[in-house]
């Protein structure tokens, strides 16, 4: 496929299966953007929300139930896999056991009838750019799950596809290697030029890689977003409790004001900032640990509660801390609090985010 | 991890070995000493010296031809098997809807047994059989229909019996391997044709061999199809049948324990030259990476 593409546009792509009795359910509701050369776009939700169908309808190796994709001018969803030419990097890595490292990354180069002395520096170049140069003839199952994982790179790049997808590929990594790893696939992306789609569940994954983030959630691509927009202006109460939004209260609206919205519950009165238009004298706010602080009595927009449990976590402590009424408030603090003690959860306007009840 | 086995290795005797003392004494017994004693008796012959036996077995008009009439059988009946049963598997591998339905009519012949299967075919293949009478019912053919008492009939006796376990044993080999595999190869440019010739034919290699090798053995100790089914005076006298005239029409057990040893060695000629091939391919996981 042509790798000077300039974007890919998913227009309504939808994917039904058939579910337990017979009825259908979406694993992929209609999602629609466009993608350009040159991003990198992860596509971040739970288990089960859709990410890695959307993934594989791009792919090819599962039909559409409804709407197109088009490279440029080209509708390519109707193509079968092996003519779409997009690289993909699986979960499981799928090298083929049989294949040296070399043919392994050969291979795409080989069904495409590059000849055997054209495709050995390309073969070496990509061994290269994944600093594998050495393993050229070792067996898949002789390499180490970090090696495996970049062999599984190194043969979705080598065909220089117009894009590259990549289904979770660090889960099967340990800690330390998966940011190692993570910082690889970033300078990979940047050094080919190419558009990388990339499907993880992990929010700092996304967050650190991504030029865009997709939030799915049941299918439905719920926000469509800079890193920095999902972090902080979540579109929804969905979004904002996968993005780290840990205490969400759902409390009484007293009045509205602009954006400023004023919310009551038993022993508490917040201010937050409105996200979304109010509907009925509910609403729910949306705070992250971090973004609240201890603070002291009769500060503005402070909530008093007991410290019943601090988590050390080094530079500072998790908090957790019940009201009166008996919801608990996490924080993250670097002051020194113990168990039993009264204390006040205090929370910036603009960082306390009001959303309808869903 | 090391030091949890340490009490292991110092273990003066794993006690679980225990566990193969009923099957190496029945191997023993069955087995082992039953070969042990009919080698012995082949190189006693009535007469002549200890390798009369063979000698008369090569030298003999009606006798050392065999082995060449039960390859004819045996070497064709098994590549049948074996190709038919590949693609009939590589289409069953994928769960659907009627897999479990053909793969049971596809296995039933199995719990027939080879007698049963001869006195069916008769009645279905026979000149006057039930094909014969469809046939030219509607004129499709009104030639004389002649597919049993003959090679055919027992080649066709030797497919019908021996299918099942080669469908069986290749289904079991093709599900084991990863179908991410062949997602893998298609996304790097291979049309189903070639994932199948660079994923799934050198992956099935090794297990294709294995499978050879058991319906080969199987098809080469052809017995009561080759009577019932084919001409056992003429073209389908196989090597089981001189052994069994030997033992229990000229009771000369001697001769007929040399038979059934030369039967053996061919087999097993062709058993180590299938899977010394064998060894050639890759062997080993069949999955690709970390699951």
């Amino acid at each position: 496929m042509n790798a000077n593409f300039s974007e890919l546009k998913l227009d309504a792509v939808t994917r039904r299966f058939a579910g337990a009795h017979g009825a259908a359910f979406n694993a992929l509701s209609e999602l629609t953007m466009t993608i350009k050369r040159g991003e990198f776009i992860a596509l971040l939700g739970p288990s089960g929300c859709g990410k890695s169908t959307a993934l594989n309808c791009i792919a090819g190796l599962l039909p559409l139930s409804g709407g197109t994709i088009m490279l440029d001018d080209t509708r390519i969803d109707t193509l079968p896999p092996e003519r779409r030419g997009f690289g993909m990097v699986f979960q499981n890595y799928a090298l083929f056991p049989h294949m040296s490292v070399d043919r392994n990354v050969g291979f795409g180069l080989r069904m495409r009838g590059v000849s055997a002395a054209e495709s050995a520096p390309r073969v070496a170049k990509a061994l290269k750019m994944v600093q594998l140069t050495g393993q050229e003839h070792k067996l898949p199952g002789q390499l180490s799950g970090g090696q495996q994982q970049r062999v599984a790179i190194a043969r979705a790049i080598v065909i220089e596809p117009p894009l590259i997808l990549m289904d979770e590929p660090l889960s099967n990594l340990d800690a330390k290697l998966r940011i190692e790893t993570r910082a690889e696939i970033r300078r990979i992306h940047t050094e080919l030029g190419r558009a990388t789609i990339y499907v993880t569940h992990d929010q700092d994954e996304a967050l650190s890689l991504a030029d865009r983030i997709v939030v799915m959630k049941d299918g439905v691509a719920q926000q469509i977003a800079s890193p920095q927009d999902v972090y902080l202006q979540p579109s929804n109460l969905h979004v904002a409790r996968f993005m780290g939004y840990r205490n969400v209260l759902e409390l009484d609206v007293e009045g509205e004001e602009g954006d400023r919205v004023t919310l009551s519950g038993p022993g508490i009165r917040l201010v937050g900032t409105r996200k979304l238009p109010l509907s009925g004298k509910r609403a729910c706010v949306a705070i992250r640990p971090e973004e609240a602080a201890i603070g002291d009595a009769g500060a503005f927009n402070a909530v008093a509660g007991e410290v019943i449990n601090v988590e050390y976590g080094g530079r500072d402590s998790l908090v957790d801390v019940r009201t009166p009424a008996g919801a608990v408030l996490h924080v993250r603090s670097a002051r020194p609090l113990r168990a039993g003690e009264m204390t006040h959860v205090q929370v910036p306007v603009e960082r306390a985010l009001v959303y309808p009840v869903t | 991890m090391a030091r949890a086995e340490a009490p292991l290795a110092r273990e003066a005797f794993d006690r679980s070995l225990l566990l193969v003392t009923p099957g190496a004494l029945f191997m023993l017994l069955l087995f082992v000493y039953p070969f042990l004693y009919g080698l012995w008796l082949s190189f006693t012959p009535k007469t002549g010296g200890a390798l009369a036996n063979y000698a008369h077995f090569f030298t003999t008009d009606n006798l050392w031809p065999t082995i060449w009439t039960t390859l004819k059988l045996a070497l064709p009946a098994t590549l049948i098997n074996v190709g038919l049963a590949l693609p009939i598997a590589f289409k069953m591998r994928v769960k659907t809807p009627y897999q479990r339905i053909v793969t049971t009519v596809l296995v039933v012949p199995i719990t027939l047994g080879t007698v049963l299967i001869a006195e069916g075919m008769l009645l279905y293949f026979g000149p006057k059989g039930w094909l014969a009478q469809f046939l030219q019912f509607f004129h499709l053919y009104d030639g004389a229909i002649r597919l049993t008492h003959n090679f055919t009939g027992v080649l066709i006796s030797l497919v019908v019996s021996g299918f099942p376990f080669a469908f069986l044993l290749i289904l079991s080999y093709i599900t084991g391997i990863d179908p991410g595999l062949a997602r893998a190869a298609a996304t790097l440019g291979a049309d189903p044709k070639a994932q199948f010739r660079h994923v799934y034919l050198p992956l099935l290699a090794p297990g294709l061999a294995m499978c050879f090798c058991l319906a080969f053995v199987q098809a080469f100790s052809v017995f009561p199809s080759a009577v019932l089914l084919g001409s056992p005076a003429g073209p389908t006298r196989v090597i089981s049948i001189a052994a069994y005239e030997a033992a229990f029409e000229q009771y000369d057990y001697s001769l007929a324990s040399a038979i059934a040893m030369i039967m053996g060695a061919v087999q097993l000629v062709i058993v180590v030259a299938v899977l010394g091939l064998r060894n050639l391919f890759y062997r080993g996981p069949v999955v690709g990476g970390k699951g």
